[in-house]
C-alpha cells in the first residue's frame, strides 16, 4: 500500500528522493482523513521550502490541511493538473497526484524520515487513538 | 438497551410532528424575467428631467443592466412566498441548535421597530431631534448592565464576533496604558471559531489550552500558561458543553494576580440571565449576542448585535461615541473620548436590533429569571429522557444545553450528521453537529425556554425513534433526509467548481 | 408570561420526571455566592400595549414632521410595502443560517439571487452574501487586498466617508497595517498627482469611494491603471448604491465594498444595514463572508448550498479570512426583493429621478447670493455648497422651520468651513426644495 521507495513524515507527507531532486505528495491516509479534495494551494516555482514549515494547503469541504515540507529545498515544478482536477489526490495520492518537485538542499535529511514500515506503524497507532 | 418508541411495531415511528405537504416549485427570479414587466412604479418627476450623458458625461453613464430582473409585483410576491415555504423556521418548531438560543422572536418587536419616527431617523440628524432614539439606547444599556452586573457598555458592535474584537481591543488598550500590551490570548479548545479568529484580528497570538477530563478549564494548566505574556483568557460560561465553570472565581483570580483579564463570550447567557451576573464572578469584559439571549430574529443569518459590557477599568477605552445622559437629563453621544479604541462601525450600531432587544427585556422585566429557568428545565428534561439511548461524554450538570455524542450509533456506521439529517424527516431542524471540537461526534442540543412540553416530548420521541432506527435499520438514517425538496446536496462539486451567480446566456 | 409555553403543572410534571424537587436544584452548579437572591431591578414587565406605548412615546421625541436634506452615507429612498410583507414571513424572519441546506433552500436561493444582483450592479464577477455594512465591508476589503498582495500599506482618499476611515483605522492599528491618506483636488476627486510612483511602490491598494463623501464621482478606470502599474489593487466603495442605476459600475476595480442601505433599507438611526464585497473570481478564496453556490442533489435536482466554507471562522478558526459569523441576511433579502420590484427599468428611472432632483436643487440654491458650488467634478444626488456664513448657524435657523439642513462638512474636514453637503433624492417634493431655497435665502438676509 505505501510505496517502499518513499519516505514519510508524521504529518502524512511522502517524499521520493532521486539524487538531489525529490517529489512530494500527501499520503493515502491523509486523503482519507480529509475526504473529497476540492482545492489545492501550492507555492510558485522558485519558492523556497523549509523543513517542517507549511508551504501549502489541501482543502476538502469541511477541513483544510497544511502541507509541511519534509525537507528544505527549492520548488522546480508544481502539478498544475491539480487545479482543474483536485480529486486526483483522492484517486492516486502516491502517483499522479504528486504536489511539487523540488531541488533539495541536503539529500541526507531524508534518512531521518520514516520508511514505509515505520509509517504504517505510525498510522496504525493513530487510528487506535481515534476509535476509542 | 434501546427502547422502542411509543407507538410503533417493528417499523420506524409514525412521525407525529410533520406530515407530507405539497410545496410549490420555483426557479430563479431571473428565469421569470421578460422585457417590459415592472414591479414598482415611481411617481412622475416634478422637476425637469436631465439627460444623464449631459449631467454625468457619457463616459460615466451606463445602460440599463442586462440580465437584471423584469417582473411584476405579483411575481415577486409569489416567488419569495414560494421560496419561504422551503425553509424551516422557529415559527414552525424547535431548533435544538446548541449555543444558538433559537427562541421565539416576539412580534411586537417587529411592530415597534417599524414605527414612523423610529425606522425613519437619520443617524446624523441633530441630537436634539433624536432624543427618542438615544433614550432607547440608554435604557437598553441600563438593562444590559443590570443583567450582567457590569459598569459600562458599548452598543456599537453589530455581531458577537465584532463584540469579541472590540472587547479584545479594549483589553489591549488597557494593558498598553499599563505599559505592556502583552502577546497572547488563551482560548479553551472547546471555544467557538470566532474566538480565535477575533484574537488574530486584534493582533494577538492564540494559545490553546486543553479542557480537563470534566470538560472544564484545567486550573493547573491555566496557572502554568498564564505567563507575563498573556493578555487574557476568553471563556464561555456556561461552556459549550452547557456546563457552568465551577472554578470561575479561581480562574479569574489566577488571571488577575498575573495582571491578565478575563473575557467572557456571552453566547450562553440564556443560562444565566436573572440567576447570576458575570460581573459578580470576576469577568472584566463580555459581549452579548442579542440575536441569541435577547430574542432578535436570526433572519436567515443576520442581522445581530454584539454589545460589550465592561468593568470600570476598561471604560475609558470604549468605542466612540458612547451613549450618555447629560446633567439636564437629555441624552447624547459622547465623542470626546481620547482613550477610545476608535470606531468599530459607522454610526451607533444596529439600532433596529437594539430596539428589539429592549422591547424583549421590557416584556419580561424582573421576571426574566423565569425564562432562564424554563430554558434550563427544558434542557434537563430532554437530557433525562435521552440519556439511556445516547452517549453522554461528560456526566456533569447541564444548564441550558446538553451535549451527547454518536459513540453508540457509530457502531452501526451511523454518525451525528446522519442522525441530524434524519431528524429533519421527523419535522425538526437538526441540533448542532460536530461542535464543540472536544467531543468527537458531538450532538449539541439547546431547546430554549420557548418550547412547550409538547414540543419537547415530540423531539424526545423523534430522537428515541432515530436511535432505534440506528440499531435496526441504519440505512434509513444514513441516507436521510427522505422527505425534503432536495436530497443531500453535492457540496464537493459546489466547492470544486463554484457557481456563485446566475449568468445571462 | 406570554412567551413561555408552560403551565405551572407542566413544570411540576417535568421536574418530577427528572427527580428534581425544585428548579433551584438545576442551578446547583452555580456557586451559591453567585446565585442572585433578589429579582433584577429591571423596568417592566410590560404588556404588549404598554410596550407599544413606550416606543410610540420615543418616536414622538425624534424628527417627525421634519424635511431632511441629509445624505452623508444614509439615504431616504422609496420603499415598497411588499418588502416588509415578505421579510416578515416567519419562514424568512425566524429562520437560521442555512447550514442545513435541505431545509433552507428558500434562504439559499434568495442569497444566490442577491449575489447575482450585486455582481450585475457592480460589474464584478462574484459577490458575497453580505457583511455588516459599508464601513466594515470596506475595512475587510482592505484587509483582503493586503492578503492578496502581501503588502502592508494602503493609500486611502480623504474623500472616503470619515466614519468608514475611522473603522478602517481601528482594525488596521492592531494589525500593523499602515493607512496613509491622500487629499482631494479642485474637482473633489482624489488628487492623483499625489499618487506618485514612490508612494505606490509598496502599497497594497488605492482606496476610493465613488460617489465620494462630497458626492463627486471618481475616475475609476484611470485610478485602476495607476494602481495596477505599481502592482497595487484598486479598492472602491459605494455608499449611495442607487447611483449604480445610472453611473458606470467600477468594473476595473479589483475589490468593491458596497453599502446596500439605499436598496430599500430604512435609515433606522444607523442600522441594521448591509455591506457587500464584490470582486474578481480569481480572488474569491480570499474574500470573507458567506457564499451560496449552485449544485445538484443525488437525483440531479438543482439546489444551493453554502460553499467555500474553509475561508470562514467555524472551520479555519485563527487562519480564517475574517471573524465574521452573523451577517445581515434578512436585509440582503430585503434588498433583493426591492431590486426585483424596481427591476431593470425601474432602477434606472429611480437613478435618473435622483439626478434630476439634485440638479434642480443645486440650481435653485446657487441662485441665492453667496451660495456656490465648491467642486467641479460630476455628482449624482449629493453636492457640496459654500455658504457665506457658518452652516451650523444656518441649520439652527432651518430647524425652526422644520428643515434639517446640509451636513456640516467642517465636522470632519476642518479646512471646509462654511461648506455643507446637500442630498436630494427622488423622495423630496419640488415644493420642499423650493422651500429650502427660500428659507436659506431669508436666513442669509437676516443679520447675524
Amino acid at each position: 500500500m505505501y510505496p517502499e521507495g518513499y519516505r514519510y513524515t508524521k504529518d502524512h507527507e511522502w517524499i521520493k528522493v532521486e539524487g538531489s531532486a525529490a517529489t512530494i505528495g500527501i499520503t493515502d491516509y491523509a486523503q482519507q482523513e480529509l475526504g473529497d479534495v476540492v482545492f489545492v494551494e501550492l507555492p510558485k516555482v522558485g519558492a523556497e521550502i523549509k523543513t517542517g514549515q507549511s508551504f501549502g494547503t489541501v482543502e476538502s469541504v469541511k477541513a483544510v490541511s497544511e502541507i509541511y515540507a519534509p525537507l528544505s529545498g527549492q520548488i522546480t515544478e508544481i502539478n498544475s493538473a491539480l487545479s482543474d482536477t483536485p480529486e486526483k489526490i483522492n484517486q492516486d495520492p502516491h502517483g499522479s497526484a504528486w504536489l511539487v518537485k523540488v531541488l533539495i538542499a541536503d539529500p541526507k535529511e531524508a534518512n531521518s524520515l520514516m520508511d514505509a514500515a515505520a509509517y504504517q506503524a505510525h498510522i496504525a497507532a493513530q487510528a487506535k487513538g481515534h476509535s476509542s | 438497551m434501546i427502547s422502542k418508541p411509543a407507538n410503533t411495531d417493528d417499523v420506524a415511528a409514525t412521525v407525529r410532528k410533520a406530515g407530507r405537504h405539497v410545496n410549490q416549485n420555483e426557479g430563479l427570479i431571473f428565469e421569470k424575467s421578460a422585457p417590459g414587466k415592472r414591479g414598482m412604479e415611481l411617481p412622475p418627476l416634478d422637476v425637469p428631467a436631465v439627460d444623464p450623458d449631459e449631467a454625468l458625461g457619457n463616459h460615466l453613464t451606463r445602460e440599463a443592466i442586462q440580465g437584471f430582473p423584469e417582473v411584476s409585483e405579483i411575481e415577486v410576491i409569489r416567488h419569495f412566498t414560494r421560496l419561504s415555504t422551503w425553509n424551516y423556521a422557529i415559527d414552525l418548531g424547535m431548533y435544538p441548535l446548541g449555543s444558538c438560543t433559537m427562541k421565539y422572536n416576539p412580534r411586537v418587536n417587529e411592530y415597534v421597530a417599524r414605527l414612523d419616527g423610529l425606522a425613519t431617523e437619520h443617524p446624523q440628524q441633530p441630537a436634539e431631534l433624536s432624543q427618542g432614539c438615544l433614550r432607547i439606547l440608554y435604557d437598553l444599556q441600563k438593562c444590559l448592565l443590570a443583567i450582567t452586573g457590569m459598569d459600562a457598555a458599548t452598543l456599537q458592535p453589530v455581531a458577537g464576533a465584532q463584540g469579541e474584537l472590540a472587547g479584545l481591543l479594549m483589553i489591549r488598550a488597557y494593558l498598553e496604558s499599563q505599559g505592556n500590551p502583552r502577546k497572547k490570548v488563551l482560548i479553551p479548545d472547546s471555544a467557538h471559531g470566532t474566538n480565535p479568529a477575533s484574537v488574530v484580528i486584534a493582533g494577538y497570538e492564540v494559545q490553546n489550552i486543553k479542557s480537563n477530563a470534566r470538560g472544564q478549564i484545567d486550573t493547573d494548566h491555566l496557572r502554568e500558561f498564564t505567563t507575563g505574556d498573556v493578555a487574557a483568557l476568553m471563556v464561555t460560561n456556561p461552556s459549550t458543553l452547557g456546563v457552568f465553570e465551577e472554578r470561575i472565581a479561581e480562574i479569574a483570580g489566577i488571571l488577575h494576580e498575573r495582571g491578565a483579564l478575563l473575557y467572557m463570550d456571552g453566547a450562553n447567557m440564556n443560562a444565566l440571565a436573572g440567576v447570576a451576573r458575570p460581573g459578580d464572578f470576576g469577568v472584566d469584559v463580555l459581549h452579548l449576542n442579542l440575536h441569541k439571549t435577547f430574542s432578535t430574529p436570526h433572519g436567515g443569518g443576520g442581522p445581530g448585535a454584539g454589545p460589550v459590557m465592561v468593568k470600570k477599568i476598561l471604560e475609558p477605552f470604549l468605542p466612540v461615541p458612547t451613549v450618555v445622559q447629560k446633567e439636564d437629563g437629555r441624552y447624547g453621544l459622547d465623542h470626546n473620548r481620547p482613550k477610545s479604541i476608535g470606531r468599530v462601525r459607522a454610526y451607533c450600531g444596529n439600532f433596529g436590533v437594539l430596539l428589539r432587544a429592549l422591547a424583549y427585556t421590557l416584556a419580561y422585566g424582573p421576571g426574566i429569571r423565569q425564562a432562564t429557568e424554563d430554558a434550563v428545565l427544558n434542557a434537563n428534561y430532554i437530557r433525562g429522557k435521552l440519556e439511556d439511548v445516547f452517549d453522554l461524554p461528560y456526566n456533569l450538570p447541564s444548564m441550558h444545553e446538553v451535549v451527547f455524542s454518536d459513540a453508540r450509533q457509530k457502531k452501526n456506521g451511523v454518525n451525528t450528521m446522519d442522525i441530524a439529517k434524519r431528524l429533519i424527516d421527523y419535522g425538526f431542524h437538526p441540533y448542532t453537529t460536530a461542535f464543540p471540537l472536544i467531543v468527537p461526534g458531538a450532538m449539541m442540543i439547546e431547546p430554549t425556554e420557548s418550547e412547550s412540553k409538547e414540543e419537547c416530548d415530540l423531539f424526545i420521541e423523534a430522537m428515541r425513534s432515530i436511535a432505534f432506527e440506528a440499531d435496526t435499520n441504519p440505512e434509513i438514517v444514513k441516507t436521510a433526509p427522505h422527505s425534503t425538496r432536495v436530497a443531500r446536496l453535492d457540496e464537493v462539486a459546489a466547492a470544486r467548481k463554484p457557481i456563485l451567480r446566475w449568468k445571462l446566456e | 408570561m406570554r412567551y413561555l409555553p408552560k403551565s405551572p403543572s407542566e413544570r411540576k410534571e417535568m421536574l418530577e420526571a427528572m427527580g428534581a424537587a425544585s428548579i433551584d436544584e438545576l442551578f446547583q452548579s452555580v456557586p451559591e455566592k453567585f446565585r442572585l437572591q433578589e429579582p433584577l431591578p429591571l423596568p417592566g414587565p410590560l404588556s404588549e400595549m404598554e410596550i407599544i406605548r413606550y416606543f410610540q412615546e420615543r418616536a414622538a421625541e425624534n424628527a417627525r414632521g421634519y424635511t431632511s436634506f441629509l445624505g452623508a452615507g444614509v439615504y431616504q429612498h422609496v420603499r415598497s410595502v411588499v418588502t416588509d410583507a415578505l421579510i416578515q414571513r416567519g419562514e424568512f424572519l425566524t429562520s437560521y443560517t442555512p447550514y442545513q441546506a435541505e431545509i433552507s433552500q428558500g434562504t439559499l436561493t434568495a442569497i444566490f439571487e442577491f449575489q447575482t444582483l450585486m455582481s450585475q450592479l457592480t460589474g464584478q464577477e462574484v459577490a458575497n452574501a453580505s457583511m455588516y455594512d459599508g464601513s466594515t465591508a470596506l475595512t475587510e476589503a482592505v484587509l483582503m487586498a493586503e492578503r492578496l498582495t502581501g503588502r502592508r500599506r494602503v493609500l486611502v482618499a480623504r474623500s472616503v466617508h470619515p466614519e468608514y476611515r475611522q473603522v478602517l483605522r481601528t482594525y488596521a492599528k492592531n494589525l500593523g497595517l499602515e493607512v496613509e491618506e491622500i487629499g482631494y483636488g479642485k474637482s473633489g476627486q482624489l488628487d492623483s498627482t499625489a499618487l506618485a510612483k514612490e508612494r505606490l511602490a509598496d502599497a497594497a491598494a488605492v482606496v476610493v469611494q465613488s460617489p465620494n463623501f462630497f458626492g463627486i464621482l471618481e475616475d475609476v478606470p484611470a485610478l485602476a491603471d495607476t494602481a495596477h502599474e505599481a502592482g497595487a489593487l484598486l479598492v472602491t466603495c459605494i455608499a449611495e448604491a442607487t447611483s449604480l442605476g445610472i453611473v458606470r459600475p467600477p468594473a476595473e476595480a479589483d475589490i468593491v465594498a458596497l453599502e446596500g442601505q439605499a436598496f430599500g433599507i430604512p435609515p433606522s438611526y444607523g442600522g441594521p444595514f448591509i455591506g457587500v464585497i464584490a470582486t474578481r473570481e480569481k480572488f474569491v478564496r480570499q474574500m470573507p463572508g458567506r457564499l451560496a453556490g449552485q449544485t445538484t442533489d443525488g437525483e440531479g435536482r438543482r439546489g444551493f448550498v453554502l460553499t467555500l466554507a474553509t475561508r470562514e471562522q467555524h472551520i479555519r478558526r485563527e487562519k480564517a479570512t475574517s471573524n465574521i459569523c452573523t451577517n445581515e441576511a434578512l436585509y440582503a433579502l430585503a434588498a433583493t426583493i426591492h431590486l426585483c420590484l424596481l427591476g431593470k427599468e425601474g432602477l434606472r428611472e429611480l437613478a435618473l429621478q435622483n439626478l434630476a432632483k439634485a440638479r434642480f436643487a443645486q440650481a435653485e440654491l446657487e441662485k441665492i447670493p453667496g451660495v456656490r458650488r465648491v467642486f467641479s467634478g460630476r455628482t449624482f444626488n449629493e453636492f457640496v455648497l459654500e455658504f457665506p456664513r457658518s452652516v451650523k448657524l444656518i441649520n439652527a435657523a432651518l430647524l425652526r422651520e422644520k428643515i434639517v439642513g446640509p451636513f456640516v462638512l467642517g465636522t470632519h474636514y476642518p479646512e471646509l468651513t462654511k461648506r455643507g453637503l446637500v442630498c436630494v433624492t427622488e423622495t423630496m417634493p419640488r415644493g420642499e426644495i423650493e422651500r429650502l431655497a427660500a428659507a436659506i435665502g431669508r436666513i442669509l438676509q437676516t443679520p447675524l
